[in-house]
């Protein structure tokens, strides 16, 4: 409900108008987008918007799923149902695929991920379907690398970023002009905080899977982290399974994802976790984990 | 419920920028803010503490949080805009965090258009500088009407009161030669803390509230325009559904004025008089719509309008034209060429244009106009003249952020080529 007996929005209000602003102007724009949809929260919240951006009619893009078919079934389930709702197209990335047809090669050893792999199917994916641009659910507040992204992100004949040669991005004028080959990242959330996605979640009553949750699961503890146990991942010497009761803060690969410990079964519960918190959301994720510019380089490569 | 939560947010969103170099502490003070507001999370103060120590560093560098990049942290210097985020029970606030040295008018034009304030930073020590006229100046051209001057650093000259009111007079009589309402002076230390979040036990002559306190309790809901009313079509949304086999709505942004259903509206540029049927935000319908709202009008008659068109009332409507009389701040490495063919984006028109004279280029340190080197380059700003092919639905940029302002692009090379600002 947006309260119009004062001419002043709440702020959510306000980040969700933008939002919609932004999303409606890559429709506009480009001739085949996209949403990237990994079947995390910030990108069933773009889900989201998108379905409130084009009210009644459907969402004029499909989403696309990078699938590493390294997921949570959770996750895959849920997005099947989300995708019977909206009567939304969905096109599949497969990262098995592209490691079957010898185009990456699958990382080994112990902390082996697809993670990094994913970049090669996404590219793929987007030449193949000859998307222009490809909205994704990042905020900026997620990471320092991320903290000067822009809304309308380009990206070159390679897919790749080049930070120091951003376009100029003033008011709300977005420049999504590009030569045949090239694509836009475009990143709508870019001004909301983890905070701001639970405050809207809980708000518009938006569904999440069970993941997100506090739940009974097997795991194991490594480096600090507390990572689900699956047959994806090689156990350790000495590494035992056991049943805790964890969630999950965001939700990543079965292999890199950590899980903590927590008894947060609702939304207004998981929101006093998050404002309590004083460790950052991706603080428990392997993958930025590898380097003081593990992320810089991954987006520069390609990555989402 | 924790008190960051929506509901106790009641103040909204406010949007700020901040412009200086290193040396006059506007890291110190972000990091201050930040870290007193406790939105500085333990992960990342164990980070900053950990690379400040490799530097060799005895104090810790809240720059290192800001610095995302790797070339910045290498070079130590800020390459991009920045934007953070902090949030207290009060409000929701958004930083525009712009670097001092390299081609700082172009970062500071860029944080400074989505701004509803500005921090300028003024150190005791040292009183107005070249630099803090360049801040006020820019601040004053990107339309912000609410200033805060801050006289930081106060505990090296021993919180001194005469200090203080030397500096203030001093930016009174220079700020007199702006366009801006709202200044407010605040003596602050950032390294130690005092009128940043906690009142100073320093400086007992100060009268006024914190920063923190000003900046949660400033009222800009005033500025936006609610008078003008201009709704710029940016989609039109046709389902073509069995349900919904005639709907056409226009979809897009209010860009000033409050609209209702059984308005009556004009659509331009064709002229055409019709009346709001229904006003949507996603599946609700609204009594009223405004500014900064993203809804869907569908309206009593079928009208030839689309995107690059715009609702206005019947009896108050932008110009409509082909020249403009504009203030340009140039953004590309190549200097401007006359000759060269360009884009305008304006709200949601796209139309070929070209800057048809230079009449003067404006000293950002000393305002001075200089209308004998005519040479545009890279962070300067400009008066010039532009036409385009096609009319354009304008205000003055001083009436309406949203339909005075606009960016040239180079269709040749895709580049946003210069920002403007409409006289």
């Amino acid at each position: 409900m947006i309260k119009t007996d004062t001419y002043n929005l709440d702020h959510l209000s306000e980040l969700e108008a933008e939002s919609i602003f932004v999303i409606r102007e890559v429709a506009a724009q480009f001739d085949r987008p996209s949403i990237l949809f990994s079947g995390g929260k910030d990108s069933i919240v773009i889900t989201h918007l998108a379905a409130k951006a084009f009210y009644p009619a459907r969402i004029p893009m499909p989403l696309v799923h990078i699938d590493t078919c390294h997921n949570f079934p959770e996750t895959i389930e849920f997005r099947d149902r989300l995708i019977q709702e909206l009567g939304a197209n969905l096109i599949v990335g497969s990262v098995e695929k592209t490691i079957e047809e010898g185009r990456v090669q699958e990382e080994t050893g112990m902390n082996a991920s697809r993670n990094k792999l994913q970049t090669t199917t996404l590219i793929e994916t987007v030449e193949d379907n000859k998307f222009d641009a490809c909205i994704g659910g990042a905020r900026r507040d997620e990471e320092k690398a991320r903290a000067k992204e822009r809304f309308f992100s380009h990206r070159d004949d390679f897919s790749q970023w080049d930070p120091k040669n951003q376009r100029p991005e003033l008011w709300n004028l977005f420049n999504g002009m590009h030569a045949p080959g090239e694509h836009f990242r475009v990143f709508p959330l870019n001004n909301w905080t983890e905070l701001d996605i639970w405050n809207y979640i809980l708000k518009e009553k938006i569904n999440l899977p069970s993941l997100y949750f506090s739940h009974e699961r097997e795991c194991i503890k490594r480096d600090g982290q507390i990572l689900a146990y699956s047959d994806f991942l090689k156990l350790r010497e000495g590494e035992n399974p056991q049943m805790m009761r964890v969630r999950f803060r965001t939700l990543g690969d079965l292999t890199i994802t950590g899980a903590f410990e927590s008894d947060a079964d609702t939304v207004e519960k998981i929101i006093d976790e998050v404002a309590a918190t004083r460790i950052t959301e991706r603080g428990g994720r392997m993958d930025d984990k590898r380097g003081e510019s593990a992320m810089e380089d991954r987006k520069k490569e390609g990555y989402f | 419920m924790s008190d960051t939560n929506i509901t106790s947010n009641h103040n909204g969103l406010l949007r700020f920028t901040t412009a200086g170099s290193v040396d006059d502490g506007k890291s110190t003070l972000i990091g201050r803010l930040l870290y007193d507001s406790k939105s500085i999370f333990a992960d990342q103060l164990e980070a900053v503490e950990k690379a400040s120590k490799q530097k060799g560093l005895e104090v810790v560098d809240l720059s290192l949080l800001t610095d995302g990049l790797r070339a910045e942290r290498e070079q130590g210097i800020t390459i991009d805009v920045a934007y953070r985020y902090f949030a207290t029970p009060r409000r929701k606030f958004i930083i525009a965090d712009t670097p001092g040295h390299i081609q700082y008018t172009r970062n500071m034009v860029t944080g400074a258009s989505t701004a509803d304030l500005a921090i300028i930073l003024i150190d005791a020590r040292h009183g107005l500088l070249e630099q803090t006229h360049r801040h006020s100046f820019i601040a004053s051209l990107l339309g912000l009407r609410h200033l805060v001057v801050c006289v930081n650093k106060m505990d090296l000259v021993e919180f001194d009161e005469n200090k203080y009111r030397e500096i203030v007079s001093a930016y009174r009589s220079f700020s007199s030669r702006l366009d801006i309402t709202d200044i407010t002076f605040i003596p602050i230390s950032a390294l130690n803390g005092d009128n940043v979040v906690k009142a100073s036990e320093n400086m007992p002559w100060f009268g006024g509230s914190t920063l923190l306190h000003h900046l949660e309790n400033v009222h800009v809901g005033a500025d936006r325009n609610l008078q003008d009313c201009r709704f710029p079509i940016q989609y039109v949304i046709r389902p073509q559904t069995d349900e919904h086999r005639d709907f056409r709505g226009y979809a897009g942004r209010i860009a000033s004025g409050v609209f209702k259903p059984g308005d009556k509206v004009v659509a331009l540029p064709s002229g055409r008089e019709t009346t709001i049927h229904s006003i949507f935000s996603g599946t609700e319908k609204l009594t009223k719509a405004f500014p900064p709202l993203s809804v869907t009008m569908t309206l009593d008659d079928d009208i030839d309008l689309s995107r690059g068109g715009m609702l206005v009332r019947p009896n108050n409507q932008p110009d409509i034209t082909t020249e403009l009389d504009v203030r340009i701040c140039w953004l590309d490495e190549k200097p401007l060429n006359l000759s060269t063919r360009l884009v305008i984006r304006h709200t949601t028109q796209e139309i070929p244009a070209k800057i048809t004279s230079i009449l003067y280029r404006i000293n950002i340190n000393t305002l001075h106009r200089d209308e004998e080197d005519l040479i545009v380059e890279m962070n300067d700003i400009a008066r010039v003249t532009i036409k385009t092919a096609s009319p354009l639905l304008s205000d003055s940029y001083r009436n309406n952020r949203t339909t005075g302002a606009f960016i040239l692009v180079d269709p040749s090379t895709h580049a946003t080529v210069a920002a403007g600002v409409i006289r």
